[in-house]
């Protein structure tokens, strides 16, 4: 089974971001590692090409800057090879431009399976899987917590309001994972070293017929008018427990009438 | 502004809270509301015209298809055919976000997601979305001319009602989807839960990676039942295979807005943070007197949950 797996690159989660002021989309200037809710596609991903016994999972980025960590992140995983998007026309590029240039980019790969996160961490428009399987002309099925393959098809577990219920759909098909329902490997030392020489191929906007256009800020339709600050909540008392402090809990839980 | 789209979800004839939500604010913003359905329209009217839904465009029984092709498509065939409202709204939800995303291809319009404000200015529709943790506030409109797309985040807005008849129910069909439409709901499954649900609870209790264990997290479950409230989760717990998805609180996950959150061994990540802070009041309880989450509490324990816990469900208890 031949699968696709969509990776964001994202600044480090613990290195809280920051809005450029030109442009007020978020600077990524710095070193980027793969978005831990992608890590959850990838482990899939290799699950199901072990257990089909063929086949080859591919890695599908995008950034502006070149960027490569988090695609070694993930060939070191286990992926077999990667394709990055990148060019500095895709700076600011929305989710819609983004499912664009993902979309042309899956085309150059042979796809069974195509999985992404249900949202990225740090953009969070929920968005991108849908659109790249409307953009391709294929079936989808979101928030799955499990991918089982049957012949031609995956049943999937999609979660509902209230449980889930099991899709079963035709391949080739978009799935997007939801976060935290496999455990993902941890990269062996010699899969960091098979990492460095896997296939990485690197191509433009242009490569894939996209005009620039259609991608970065000004290709997304929407302009932001303002950027302020949240009010803030602010705290309120703090205790110490010293054996009592259930006591402060009940007495405001009384004062709200909750008991 | 003349007319408003909202994608209302239903299940067992029963409206959601967020299209609700959403009829409440579409209607202080247009001279129109009209609700799109993918179901039958009939069993939904009633509700839908007591919230300001004039129209109720129905697709009929989407039998074992999903909502997100079929939906968009009979959506994008109406605009096509002559319909033309100037927004569209969804609630961030499953069906919500595969609707809106096969939409915004079809009408190569993007959609402003994360919504928690939705205002007019100038003529347009401005969107308001929290980034890092809820801490910036950013707006957004379109620029270009067709039709607006917003996903809003539940609990955005009170539902209230306008005190409207049944809204009016027309036919919305569903074009032939052909490979888009291939996926097949087979078997549904309810997980089972007692008590009332997180996103509508007075009280939510929810617990963190500072539990220790999984054994712990029934400790978060009995302080819920005794304040007749739901039990949440951080992501940490939930990634961690203690607790199903369906508890976790947070930017992925539920947003609730009770009456009281309490916050057992859970730092504050941004992540939990977007989720909660909504709430009225805030209560939190964790070792670690840095913690972010004591930087909006209303009370905040430093404390060892598994002390301070045990201690508090007895003597709830003992209350009766």
């Amino acid at each position: 089974m031949d699968i696709v797996v969509c990776v964001k690159q994202i600044p480090d989660p613990a290195d809280p971001g920051e809005l450029d002021p030109e442009t007020k989309t978020l600077k990524r200037d710095m070193k980027l590692i793969m978005d831990e809710s992608d890590s959850y596609g990838v482990e899939m991903a290799l699950q199901l090409r072990d257990a089909a016994g063929e086949g080859e999972v591919t890695l599908v980025s995008m950034a502006p800057n070149e960027e490569v960590n988090g695609l070694r992140s993930a060939l070191a995983m286990g992926a077999d090879k990667a394709i990055l998007v990148s060019d500095e026309a895709l700076a600011g590029t929305d989710a819609l431009g983004t499912a664009r240039v993902l979309a042309a980019a899956i085309g150059r790969a042979q796809a069974d399976l195509i999985l992404a996160a249900t949202e990225s961490s740090d953009g969070y428009t929920g968005t991108v899987p849908e659109q790249v399987a409307e953009l391709l002309s294929l079936p989808s099925v979101t928030f799955a917590k499990e991918i089982q393959a049957d012949g031609g098809e995956v049943v999937v577990k999609r979660q509902t309001e209230d449980g889930y219920d099991e899709v079963r759909c035709p391949l080739p098909a978009v799935v997007s994972v939801t976060a935290g329902v496999v455990e993902p490997r941890y990269p062996s030392f010699k899969g960091i070293m098979a990492a460095k020489s896997k296939p990485m191929d690197q191509v433009g906007v242009a490569d894939l017929g996209i005009s620039a256009d259609q991608v970065g800020w000004a290709g997304g339709g929407q302009e932001i008018t303002d950027v302020s600050p949240a009010p803030e909540r602010e705290a309120g008392e703090i205790v110490t427990d010293e054996g009592d402090a259930h006591e402060a809990i009940i007495a405001l839980l009384e004062e709200l009438r909750i008991v | 502004m003349g007319t408003i789209w909202v994608y209302a979800e239903a299940s067992g004839g029963k409206v959601a809270s967020i299209s609700l939500e959403l009829l409440t604010r579409a209607r202080q913003l247009a001279d129109t509301v009209e609700a799109v359905v993918g179901g039958d329209g009939e069993p939904v009217a009633g509700e839908l015209g007591a919230h300001g839904a004039t129209t109720v465009h129905a697709t009929g029984d989407l039998g074992d298809g999903l909502a997100g092709p079929a939906v968009a498509s009979a959506i994008a065939s109406a605009i096509e055919a002559g319909a033309a409202p100037d927004a569209v709204l969804f609630g961030t939800t499953y069906d919500g976000r595969d609707v809106a995303g096969r939409l915004s291809v079809k009408l190569n319009a993007p959609v402003i997601t994360n919504i928690v404000e939705l205002e007019q200015a100038d003529g347009a529709l401005v969107g308001t979305e929290p980034v890092f943790g809820g801490t910036v506030n950013v707006s957004t409109r379109f620029n270009g001319s067709g039709v607006g797309l917003f996903l809003v985040r539940p609990k955005s807005f009170a539902a209230e009602e306008s005190g409207g008849g049944p809204a009016a129910v027309s036919a919305l069909p569903v074009p032939e989807l052909g490979a888009t439409g291939a996926a097949r709901v087979v078997d549904r499954f309810a997980e089972e839960s007692s008590g009332p649900k997180l996103d509508e609870a007075g009280v939510v209790v929810s617990g963190g990676r500072g539990l220790g264990e999984a054994d712990k997290y029934s400790m978060i479950e009995d302080l819920a039942n005794l304040l007749g409230g739901a039990a949440g989760a951080s992501r940490a717990i939930v990634d961690a295979g203690w607790v199903p998805y369906s508890h976790q609180v947070g930017q992925t996950g539920k947003v609730v807005k009770p009456d009281v959150y309490v916050a057992c061994g859970i730092s504050g990540a941004t992540q939990h943070m977007v989720g909660m802070k909504g709430s009225k009041n805030i209560i939190a309880i964790n070792k670690d007197a840095e913690a972010p989450i004591f930087g909006i509490a209303d009370l905040g324990v430093v404390g060892d949950v598994h002390k301070v816990l045990p201690k508090l469900i007895e003597a709830l208890q003992a209350r009766g």
